[in-house]
């Protein structure tokens, strides 16, 4: 299903009653329409001006950002902050790995979740309700965060790409997603006739599931995509050199964990010094910084909409 | 299913047995490749999940690494006991509790900006309001926290130069205790107001239009058809969210209060998992987290459990 979930048809105006009833039908409808779209306009500005106030501040001087004289447009125009942005190293290297982190993280997913899900969709599998089950249970129960810390651990995990990009690699939400697809687009008439054919459930897999799953694996890659991009905390806890860190890492430093030395949250930010210059960076940078983190997934997002919403709703059926 | 076990008692035990186990054989050797396609799922889960559960037990033991999760000592509820009699056991409950339930409260916000969207013939408009209302939601948490210091800074924040203006004091948005479950939840709002309409506007697209048209003939203006016709053609989603959301009662998100909690705001803002992460992690004492984080996800089951029974009883939508 696509965001363009119209109304459902309803035409006020083709009854025959009285035309009285119908002009105070029709007006009390318009004053209706007015009202719903104030309430819209006001609800989309109060979500939108936080981001417009960004943008506007990651282009505007920081001294007329910081003593409040920018509201709607840039105020001194400047691409200063943007241009130290880029002259920064940890922020280059946290990009980076963000981006392998991401890309790697997404191919895993597939290539656990997509050959699952497939052979889950298939009435021949014996015991399939067993592995089901195998799999739901783990939406139900899990060991937490410190049994999930030991296995990382005890694996030599600790301080790779690896503990970043495998602890939640698969999950059964995004195998039920994909098990529904298959369900669909490779009905078992058709996995019968290939079988008639002599193709083996390898050969269906590749060669005929495959080829037809564009939209699921777009869907797939972009949610975990998304998730592995903005995730934090894994980062946080598993890793220590600073060379591996991601880029929501980096920026946790820069501008949270800097704005208040008393932080508790673990970490190390360093030296009084060290505090002091991240300070005087942060306010120089934190718009642009902000803008540049986020940029790529708010451009992306709107041409694929329909991808994530198709996810949204796939999964909540089956959830 | 059901029809797996239906195919397996078929061959009729009169004719010369092929015996049931020879037939699962048979059937198994026929899907073997099925089962190598979902090998790599089914490994992972086992690693990352149900190895885990397995390590739970440290709960009820004193873990030391070098002995390992078999070979240390069973200490039973010891931890349990040690984090119901500490001080800060009813401030952690609260303060969780307090989240979810402020969190909760405000669940009806996405169905009314749904049944407003859904009442926007205006398709370009509509297209408009959804896209920008979800954008938050791609913006991460980090970021979303970043934009509260910057915005709440007490010197240089937007906030604090429109209180100014109301001779109001620079306020200490971040530090004040009083402030973090508004900033917190609201914020949070900000995020996911517009994603969690997806859903909802769904159900909403498959209201049978003929029960709009009955109404209208009946003479009922669009507020009287939203209140009788769509808000109880949505309830079962309602109800099955609302389970949903009964389901993580007490692990509010705790990744986001990580980001917000400091030692000046932590009376409101230390709940239970982040306590879980502070000892266990940043301490070292793993048998001790572990316990406290087991305490919650049993707490999560009951709720889900007990709602989904009330569910049932009071309704006739639930999860199972």
């Amino acid at each position: 299903m696509s965001t363009e979930l119209t109304a459902p048809g309803r035409s006020p105006h083709d009854d025959e009653s009285a035309t009285t009833h119908r002009v105070v039908r029709s007006r009390s409808d318009r004053r209706f329409d007015l009202v719903n779209a104030i309430f819209l306009v006001v609800v989309c500005i109060i979500i939108g001006y936080p981001l417009w106030f960004v943008a506007v501040a990651s282009i505007s001087d920081p001294a007329a950002v910081e003593s409040g004289q920018v509201w709607l447009w840039p105020v001194d125009l400047t691409l200063d902050g943007y241009r130290r942005v880029f002259d920064e190293p940890a922020i280059w290297t946290g990009y980076r790995n963000t981006i392998v982190y991401t890309v790697i993280g997404v191919l895993i997913h597939l290539a656990i979740v997509l050959p699952c899900a497939y052979a889950l969709s298939r009435k021949e599998l014996v015991g399939r309700t067993a592995v089901t089950w195998y799999i739901l249970f783990t939406m139900l129960f899990n060991g937490g965060l410190i049994p999930t810390y030991l296995v990382v651990k005890n694996l030599g995990l600790l301080d790779t790409l690896w503990a970043v990009v495998l602890p939640g690699a698969a999950g059964a939400w995004s195998i039920l997603v994909g098990r529904a697809f298959f369900v669909q687009t490779v009905p078992d008439e058709l996995a019968e006739s290939a079988k008639v054919d002599g193709a083996s459930d390898f050969q269906i897999f590749f060669r005929v599931a495959i080829p037809l799953s564009a939209p699921i694996i777009a869907t797939l890659a972009l949610f975990h995509g998304v998730g592995l991009w903005n995730e934090y905390f894994k980062a946080l806890i598993y890793l220590s050199d600073r060379e591996k860190y991601t880029l929501q890492l980096i920026l946790r430093e820069l501008l949270i964990v800097s704005q208040d030395p008393t932080q508790g949250g673990g970490g190390d930010a360093g030296s009084a010094d060290s505090i002091a210059e991240q300070l005087r960076l942060a306010s120089l940078i934190k718009y642009a910084v902000m803008i540049v983190a986020s940029l790529p997934l708010l451009v992306i997002y709107p041409f694929l909409q329909r991808f994530f919403t198709k996810g949204v709703l796939i999964g909540s059926v089956k959830g | 299913m059901a029809d797996v076990a239906a195919v397996e008692v078929a061959p009729t035990p009169t004719t010369a047995r092929p015996t049931r186990w020879q037939v699962l054989r048979r059937r198994l050797r026929g899907c073997w490749q099925l089962y190598v396609l979902a090998l790599p799922a089914i490994v992972f889960f086992l690693i990352f999940n149900y190895v885990p559960m397995y390590g739970v037990q440290i709960a009820f033991k004193d873990f030391v690494a070098s002995r390992g999760i078999w070979g240390s000592r069973w200490v039973g509820f010891d931890h349990f006991e040690r984090f119901f009699n500490s001080f800060y056991f009813w401030r952690l409950l609260v303060n969780t509790l307090v989240l979810s339930l402020y969190q909760l409260v405000l669940f009806p916000l996405p169905i009314i900006l749904a049944l407003s969207l859904n009442e926007v013939k205006n398709r370009f408009f509509k297209r408009f309001a959804q896209t920008l209302t979800y954008a938050p939601h791609f913006v991460s948490l980090v970021v979303v926290v970043s934009m509260l210091f910057a915005f709440l800074d007490p010197r240089v924040g937007l906030a604090n130069h429109v209180a100014g203006w109301f001779g109001v004091g620079p306020i200490q948005f971040m530090q004040e205790a009083g402030w973090f479950r508004h900033l917190y939840t609201w914020s949070g709002v900000w995020q996911n107001l517009g994603w969690s309409t997806i859903i909802y506007l769904a159900a909403l697209a498959g209201v049978n239009p003929e029960l709009h048209q009955a109404a209208e003939v009946d003479g009922a203006g669009r507020l009287r058809r939203i209140m009788h016709v769509n808000i109880p053609a949505i309830m079962p989603t309602v109800v099955v969210l609302f389970i949903l959301d009964f389901g993580s009662f007490m692990s509010v998100g705790f990744e986001k209060v990580l980001l917000m909690n400091n030692s000046l705001n932590s009376s409101t803002s230390d709940v239970i998992q982040t306590f879980v992460y502070q000892a266990g992690l940043l301490q070292g004492q793993y048998s001790y987290a572990a316990a406290v984080g087991l305490f919650d996800s049993v707490i999560n089951i009951a709720m889900l459990v007990l709602v989904n029974q009330l569910a049932r009883k009071f309704s006739e939508n639930s999860l199972w």
